[in-house]
């Protein structure tokens, strides 16, 4: 019944459709290489450009002294560094504790005795931010950590210095803390605010942890 | 052009994140333009890590990605090319 119609139709369409003059093959061919060959350069153009751009870093400030936030932070700083960034850490207040070498009584005068016998020596012996329980807290998340295959602190900031992962201590917060360069790990820098907006104006990245 | 690039494989099975990324970069720091890097995941973030990573660096390109699982367990396989040096 609708057949005659859809042959109408069919042959409707075939005398309306718009004549597209064809390339010779030849020509066809040679366009779509050089169209290929365009787009494959604007790409690698484009990929250059976002590294040579602008610089390409990524700014922390540590202010916290929490395990799990250092960790954040160093978890963020190996994995910027990895994906080709420049990575500057900035280590301030209760952050510097991260950096501490260890021992218990530090500084000079009866205050800052007083005080970093009270905070943490060092990364081993910092708290979580949440259930702590005096350390027991600290030591059930490594033991976790551990056993899901997650690099301890420790390892972090290894892998970080061997990815050229730029430490700043803050030399202002270490002498509020009570701290001196000599109770810090070694190849630790020692730098100011302006060291920090230096790199921080150079990031596309900056965070506060 | 060389007909064939060499590929290398890196098993970083087990390890979460950010190991995967750490390893895998260093892994092509130190291969050639246009060499291949498979790497073997169980870490689910290692699929949009690899991504992320190729769009932040151009040194890198996820050619592509595949899930495996066999006896319970999924690997992801990244395949990994490395591009021109800056």
């Amino acid at each position: 019944m609708a057949a005659p119609r859809r042959k109408a139709l069919v042959a409707h369409r075939r005398a309306t459709r718009a004549k597209v003059p064809t390339l010779p093959p030849a020509l066809a061919a040679a366009v779509r290489a050089h169209v290929r060959e365009e787009v494959a350069r604007a790409l690698a153009a484009d990929r250059r450009s976002r590294v040579t751009r602008g610089a390409n870093r990524a700014t922390i400030i540590v202010f916290s002294g929490d395990l799990d936030r250092v960790m954040s932070a160093l978890i963020l700083a190996n994995g910027a560094a990895a994906v080709g960034m420049e990575v500057s850490l900035f280590f301030t207040f209760w952050g510097l504790g991260a950096l501490r070498r260890g021992t218990i009584v530090a500084g000079d005068g009866a205050l800052s005795r007083a005080f970093t016998a009270l905070t943490p020596s060092g990364l081993s012996r910092l708290g979580v931010s949440r259930l702590n329980f005096g350390g027991v807290g600290a030591k059930l998340l490594r033991t976790m950590m551990k056993q899901k295959g997650v690099a301890s602190p420790e390892e972090l900031l290894a892998l970080a210095r061997e990815s050229g992962v730029r430490l700043v201590a803050c030399t202002t917060s270490m002498d509020v803390m009570g701290l001196s360069p000599k109770d810090l790990v070694p190849d630790i820098e020692i730098g100011g605010v302006a060291t920090y907006l230096g790199d921080a104006a150079d990031s596309r990245i900056t965070l506060f942890i | 052009m060389a007909a064939k690039k060499s590929t290398a494989t890196l098993d970083v099975t087990g390890l979460k994140c950010p190991l995967p990324v750490v390893k895998a970069s260093r892994a092509l720091a130190a291969m050639k333009k246009g060499e291949r890097l498979v790497v073997l995941s169980t870490d689910r973030a290692s699929v949009p890590d690899m991504i992320g990573w190729a769009k932040a660096d151009p040194r890198v390109i996820v050619e592509r990605q595949e899930e495996r699982t066999a006896d319970a367990t999924t690997v992801f396989v990244h395949t990994l090319r490395r591009t021109a040096s800056l």
